[in-house]
């Protein structure tokens, strides 16, 4: 194995195939776009060379920058929202009974496509038949919102979905990192006679700080590109109310017939999210990591 | 080792050789495949789904040669793959198109084959006027359009009866109506505004009824919005919102959802094209204790206005295209040619669509609401084309934004008159 592994050739040509599948399904179509983000072309017939005016007119698009705004609702919303999958974490890590269970229960939700719970939450959203203001109506309720037509409410409305939906993908990672937390540091805490509370913030969350870095960063780029179930939801509406960057892109190339613009959106999304993700790594930044042992 | 790799290649060559020379072989005998790419699915479209496979294979039954392969998507993604398809120069050999501002880009790309040579030959006078039209560009055809849709409006006679109402005539009795229906409770027009075209619909025949048939035809195609009477009608739209006209929550449910609002008897009224008579007739899914409640009515005039009863929002629906890059062109032209004569001859009787062709509805048995349906259509003194279709994509796409806004109230219909002028201006 080891001198398999010290030979260069040998190295380059295993990585190669994925290398040049990454490049064409990947790294290629990313500059492609930002190409033809520098074209007037509506998708099908000849390009024509414009220069930066796709990305100038972006700048100064109004609802590009709502739909900038929605996205980092969703990103904050979400960030925020950790810290209940790691409260669910913890707690099912701590001895309780059917901790199994519910691991599984919260798992669910994450096996069902985003186009069956969009499809799902249509339902329970329905102004007058949907389960949820069927419910309100008999609590005393007599007018109930339209929560998916409503511009107060939409945002809010499109995120309890969200919320459901990623709820098992991240307690399992969570989970998985406080199950690999030796035990021995936890026992010597509680010999030192440490509260469950003080193990832990003291001790279990300082040691999986790095996971908790990454779910931020998967959580803050995963909302900045979400798309699907908003897009079946409300396609963006009403009136742009819910229209993110992702479902903006999609209307602009194929909806209005503006490929150069809507290339200049997926580009200027795609440095979007590489900004956030440098601005999340610096500031959660730590000098010296802690260690187990 | 090398002798080894040799042998391995010359194998793998020789494998390929065969292939090939079965797929050549395959392909001699002037087999021909057209392929053909339609929306209407099995689940949702059965009477057209059923019409077009039968179609399909009385014409394989007359040409031996011929294999029709088809793919079938639901209306959206069927636009959406459309367009990805023709990025790379993979249409399929016959598919179908929208009329007008649709068309357009595929026909500057040179995707779409000229049909002219079918209407001056198979085809010539089939088509009820104005409808092959709509598929023109600079002088040439590239679409034949398989169907014809006007949007009435459909009643339920048994609410309506129920709260000793009639047909209204006027604005005023209209509104009359809905005011009735809303205070007992009744939703009175169910109304998917999600998707923002069947808003339009609404606004497009006020303008209509207030400021004759030509105003928003003419307003798309010089892209002047200005005239008063088109803000007014977008005020005599927010009106009707604020008497409750309209299904909670109606900017939230997509057209399926309203649909079934309408067809659970919850509301009394709901404008929608002409595609949905089946359901109110043919269809054997649905109950006939149900279709018999159902009426249509036309738009009711308005007092003062320009605009007169017998003039529609309409317009033919989807065309048959042959790709301009297709192997087997001339057989595609055949195809489409049988297709849309043998479609004229059934379609109306066993799908109930009706054909851009003209039907001899005296010859046919039809039931009652189709032949009042074709008999309007004759009388018509204008169809007038969909806001949307009129419009290229980018004010299309901005136009349902406005409609949905002004439903909402969220704008002023001076501004909606004001915006619609901007985005018809900016030329996308």
């Amino acid at each position: 194995m080891d001198k398999v592994m010290s030979n260069k050739r040998i190295i380059a040509l295993y990585v190669l195939p994925s290398i040049i599948l990454i490049m064409a399904i990947i790294y290629i179509p990313i500059v492609l776009t930002g190409y033809y983000g520098l074209m007037r072309w509506n998708g099908i017939g000849s390009m024509e060379f414009i220069g930066f005016d796709n990305y100038s007119a972006l700048l100064k698009d109004d609802k590009f920058w709502d739909s900038v705004m929605h996205s980092l609702v969703f990103a904050l919303l979400s960030t925020v929202t950790l810290a209940l999958y790691l409260i669910v974490a913890l707690v099912l890590t701590g001895n309780i009974k059917g901790a199994n269970l519910f691991r599984k229960i919260y798992l669910l939700p994450m096996l069902l496509s985003s186009v069956a719970i969009a499809q799902l939450w249509l339902k329970v959203y329905h102004p007058t038949t949907g389960i949820l203001n069927t419910l309100l109506v008999s609590l005393g309720f007599s007018d109930p919102p339209a929560w998916l037509s409503d511009p107060k409410y939409v945002l809010g409305a499109l995120f309890v979905p969200i919320l459901w939906q990623y709820a098992g993908f991240y307690i399992l990672i969570y989970y998985a990192a406080l199950k690999n937390i030796p035990n021995t540091l936890v026992e010597a805490a509680l010999i030192d006679g440490a509260t469950p509370r003080q193990i832990a913030i003291r001790i279990k969350l300082p040691l999986i700080m790095e996971v908790i870095k990454v779910t931020i960063v998967l959580a803050v780029v995963g909302s900045l590109k979400y798309f699907d179930l908003i897009f079946v939801m409300t396609g963006g509406g009403p009136n742009g109310h819910s229209e993110v960057m992702a479902s903006y892109m999609y209307r602009q190339a194929f909806k209005a017939f503006d490929f150069g613009y809507g290339s200049a959106i997926g580009f200027f999304l795609l440095i979007i999210c590489l900004v956030a993700t440098w601005v999340i790594r610096k500031l959660t930044e730590t000098k010296d990591p802690i260690q187990y042992s | 080792m090398k002798r080894k790799a040799i042998a391995v290649w010359a194998l793998m060559l020789a494998l390929v050789m065969v292939v090939s020379a079965c797929g050549s072989s395959g392909g001699s005998g002037d087999k021909v495949t057209i392929n053909m790419m339609h929306l209407w699915p099995e689940g949702t479209s059965k009477t057209q789904y059923t019409l077009v496979k039968e179609i399909i294979d009385s014409y394989e039954k007359e040409h031996k040669n011929v294999k029709i392969k088809t793919e079938i998507l639901e209306n959206e993604q069927y636009k959406d793959k459309l367009k990805v398809l023709s990025g790379s120069n993979t249409l399929p050999d016959v598919g179908l198109a929208w009329a007008a501002g649709f068309l357009e880009p595929y026909v500057t790309a040179n995707q779409f084959a000229s049909l002219d040579d079918l209407l001056q030959g198979d085809l010539k006078d089939k088509f009820v006027s104005g409808t092959a039209e709509a598929y023109a560009l600079g002088g040439k055809t590239y679409a034949l359009p398989v169907e014809l849709n006007i949007v009435p409006v459909y009643y339920n006679k048994e609410i309506f009866a129920k709260y000793n109402l009639q047909v209204p005539q006027t604005w005023d009795d209209f509104k009359n109506v809905v005011k009735t229906l809303a205070d007992n409770g009744v939703t009175p027009i169910t109304l998917g505004g999600k998707e923002g075209w069947t808003g339009s619909f609404w606004y497009m025949y006020l303008v209509d009824r207030l400021g004759g048939a030509d105003l928003l035809d003419k307003a798309i195609a010089t892209n002047d919005f200005s005239d008063p009477k088109l803000a007014e009608a977008a005020k005599m739209l927010q009106e009707l919102v604020d008497m409750g006209a309209f299904n909670k929550g109606f900017n939230g449910l997509s057209n399926d959802e309203a649909k079934s609002e309408f067809n659970n008897e919850k509301a009394g009224m709901y404008a929608m094209g002409t595609w949905e008579v089946p359901n109110f007739t043919t269809n054997p899914d649905v109950p006939q204790e149900f279709k018999d409640k159902i009426g249509f009515f036309r738009f009711p005039t308005v007092t003062g206005g320009a605009g007169t009863s017998d003039t529609w929002v309409g317009g033919p629906g989807v065309g048959l295209f042959v790709s301009e890059k297709s192997k087997v062109k001339d057989e595609a032209k055949k195809f489409v040619s049988y297709f849309i004569q043998q479609w004229g001859e059934k379609s109306v009787t066993e799908a109930g669509v009706i054909p851009a062709t003209k039907v001899d509805t005296s010859k046919i048995n039809l039931p009652p609401m189709f032949i009042d349906l074709l008999n309007e259509l004759g009388s018509a003194k204008k169809v007038t084309l969909y806001a949307d279709v009129q419009m290229k994509p980018g004010a299309a796409q901005e136009h349902y934004k406005l409609i949905q806004a002004l439903f909402g109230k969220e704008i002023t219909p001076e501004d909606f008159a004001k915006k619609t002028d901007d985005s018809l201006k900016a030329g996308k």
